[in-house]
């Protein structure tokens, strides 16, 4: 806004006036055609403005993302496990949780066959296909992943805009709830998230469902901190002001013009989350508060399993440390790309 | 400098008050109370009974968190019921492998990170750079319990360099005095006992650096690169100071905040990781602990802990919040 100069056609040829340093300068005594001229310089600068209008903040971070080698890094990965989540599963050679081929795994002579034409990924333990468990696991890790982040997403959105929008148009009494809620938040805050996590699973018993709210309560506090800061950083511009003085209802202002400005890092945070959240799950397998059901595959619990059978077949822990670690680096490479893209001080 | 540490102190005592509330209530509801966790599925209806009311557990809520508080207070925090010993006795004994094994993290984490995060930021675009940056990106990425036992593999069964599990060689007869192991070994010059602890530590050490090591490394080169690009900094250079000089006293003072901030908002993050790296590694601090007693509601134990826990991870970022005065004059006026 503040530089138009580089989006202005290309000065015409001058009218012999002297004033002619700004199209604003008074039009009284100008011949007709110089008149002319300088309204169509004026109509040309007020349509500049309108395109200028046109690039919001969203669309810029997108042209920046698509520019970024390691949005598009992450973007593909993300792609590629998405869909083998989503589709996969249709396609696996066998059933996964089949246990036909346990008559070639001798567990007490350390013999757990390998990969072979038939299994491309070898046995596990069980004597299950490794393959077709790899698949189908993907589709309960993005389930975990993506239910744990939506459920501490919105709690902490709720939270968090409340405290925020409170804070900054509610007054007096606005400061108080800001007050309540973020203590409260303070207190979730200040305990080790895995433990938090860990106390909540162990309330509602060892479950896929209890990993996804544990993991979803400890990013609430992240959640509604980032929101308000950002939220309060908003409330002192001067479009609020604007909007304030037009008479706009103050929850109008709270939802329409200050929380879509204030979303920016809330949307890193939760691409980030659902990264850590994946690493999460597989902590609580580790712990024990997984899924208590061995024949759903999910990586986190067949993790757990292989690592016990690290020096008999390492393989089978390296598959499913891979997938984790692949797809967490691909949100996490995605989240740091949206982040530098939505960084106001590094639009260009 | 006094009166803001003494109105910080005071702000703490509504949080943490409401912390112990919501933590009792909280625990006390844990599905299959310690009754069953000491006498198992053995137990009848009329023992279970007896031993609720031995334990105070029959009482109305209020009145035996009032008791939790007061015994608290007076430094009391209580009996743990799987081990029958006082709480503080068992933190005593435990709370030292676990300050070991994070400050010991924290000292690589901090003495590999802001170097380096340095050097990928003064060379910018560099090969340093590039794998300063995707390294810190990975390592985010790994479960740590997974890179326990990958590291614990190679290291210590495979090559054999490092012990792989416990806080000291059980042939060892050391003498205890803080049951810090690394500080008993020196203070009674026992120095062989002291050099085979931090044998002991290298492995879980390393282990749980890579998260805060990442983190660091990413915080230190982002704050850098902003410093770097003030005019102070350019003057400095074309005033013709040595690199060093610019380094520690233009560089690195001012983008010294936010990784201190950084680093004491680790500290939650830390003591999660120990619960994981001291599982693994077989290693006695309070993390291996604390998993055990949740399994058995030892609900004194997990109490205290996280009490204990929440206090000194407010400390800390007290402590981080004094320590800007020290480190930014500007603070210190404001």
């Amino acid at each position: 806004m503040t530089d138009l100069t580089p989006m202005l056609p290309a000065p015409e040829p001058r009218p012999a006036e002297p004033d002619s340093q700004t199209p604003t300068a008074s039009l009284a005594g100008l011949t007709p055609k110089a008149r002319r001229q300088r309204l169509d310089r004026l109509a040309e600068l007020a349509a500049v403005h309108a395109e200028e209008k046109g690039r919001s903040l969203w669309a810029e971070a997108f042209r920046r993302l698509r520019r970024n080698p390691a949005a598009v890094a992450g973007t593909v990965v993300l792609l590629l496990f998405v869909l083998v989540a989503l589709i996969g599963p249709l396609f696996v050679p066998y059933d996964p949780t089949s246990t036909a081929w346990a008559d070639q795994v001798k567990e007490g002579q350390n013999i757990i066959p390998g990969p072979s034409a038939q299994h491309w990924f070898g046995l596990d333990h069980n004597g299950r296909d490794e393959f077709s468990r790899v698949i189908v696991g993907a589709r309960q890790t993005l389930l975990v992943g993506v239910v744990a982040t939506a459920l501490g997403l919105i709690v902490g959105c709720l939270l968090g805009g409340l405290a925020g929008s409170a804070y900054g148009l509610g007054g007096r009494a606005g400061r108080r709830i800001d007050n309540v809620v973020m203590r409260v938040i303070d207190m979730l805050l200040a305990m080790p998230s895995l433990l938090l996590a860990v106390s909540i699973a162990a309330l509602l018993g060892p479950s896929l469902t209890t990993v996804m709210i544990a993991i979803g309560v400890i990013s609430v506090p992240v959640f509604a901190r980032l929101l308000r800061g950002s939220m309060l950083a908003q409330a002192n511009s001067e479009y609020v002001t604007a909007a304030t003085a037009l008479g706009v209802r103050r929850w109008r202002i709270a939802l329409v013009h200050v929380l879509p400005n204030s979303l920016g890092p809330v949307l890193v945070q939760a691409t980030l989350t659902l990264a850590t959240a994946i690493i999460e799950a597989a902590a609580l397998s580790f712990l024990g508060l997984g899924n208590p059901d061995p024949a759903v595959p999910e990586w986190g619990v067949m993790l757990t399993d292989a690592l016990t059978r690290l020096e008999v077949a390492p393989r089978l822990t390296i598959y499913p440390a891979v997938g984790i670690i692949i797809t967490a680096f691909g949100f996490t490479l995605l989240g740091e790309a949206l982040r530098e893209a939505l960084d106001p001080k590094l639009r260009r | 400098m006094l009166r803001y540490i003494v109105r910080r102190l005071l702000q703490l005592i509504p949080t943490l008050l409401g912390l112990s509330v919501i933590l009792f209530i909280w625990l006390h509801r844990l599905p299959g109370g310690p009754e069953t966790a000491i006498l198992g599925e053995r137990g009848t209806d009329e023992t279970r009974a007896k031993l609720r009311h031995d334990l105070g557990l029959d009482e109305p809520l209020w009145i035996q968190y009032f008791r939790f508080m007061r015994r608290m207070i007076t430094g009391n925090l209580g009996t743990s019921i799987s081990t029958h010993r006082p709480v503080v006795t068992e933190f005593a004994e435990r709370f030292p492998g676990t300050v070991e094994l994070t400050v010991s993290a924290l000292i690589i984490a901090i003495g590999l990170g802001i170097p380096l995060g340095y050097l990928a930021a003064r060379r910018r675009g560099s090969i340093v750079d590039h794998g300063s940056v995707a390294g810190s990106l990975l390592g985010i990425c790994v479960p740590i319990f997974v890179l326990a036992y990958l590291v614990k593999e190679v290291f210590a069964v495979k090559l054999g360099w490092f012990p792989a599990a416990g806080r000291q060689d059980v042939t060892i007869d050391a003498t205890r005095v803080t049951n810090f192991y690394v500080l008993d070994g020196m203070l009674t010059g026992e120095w062989d006992a002291a050099a085979d602890a931090l044998k002991h530590l290298v492995l879980p050490a390393f282990t749980l650096a890579t998260i805060p090591l990442a983190i660091i490394i990413r915080m230190t080169r982002a704050s850098v690169l902003e410093v770097l690009g003030e005019d102070y900094v350019r003057t400095a250079e074309a005033k013709g100071l040595t690199e060093r000089v610019v380094r520690r006293r233009h560089v690195l003072r001012n983008a010294l905040l936010p990784i201190v901030t950084t680093i004491g908002l680790l500290t939650g993050g830390l003591l999660s990781g120990a619960v994981l790296t001291e599982t693994v590694y077989s290693f006695t601090g309070i993390g291996q602990f604390i998993a055990e007693s949740i399994d058995r509601r030892d609900y004194p134990v997990l109490m205290g802990f996280i009490m204990f826990v929440a206090v000194i991870y407010v400390t800390v970022n007290l402590l981080v919040d004094i320590s800007y005065g020290l480190i930014d004059p500007r603070v210190r006026v404001r």
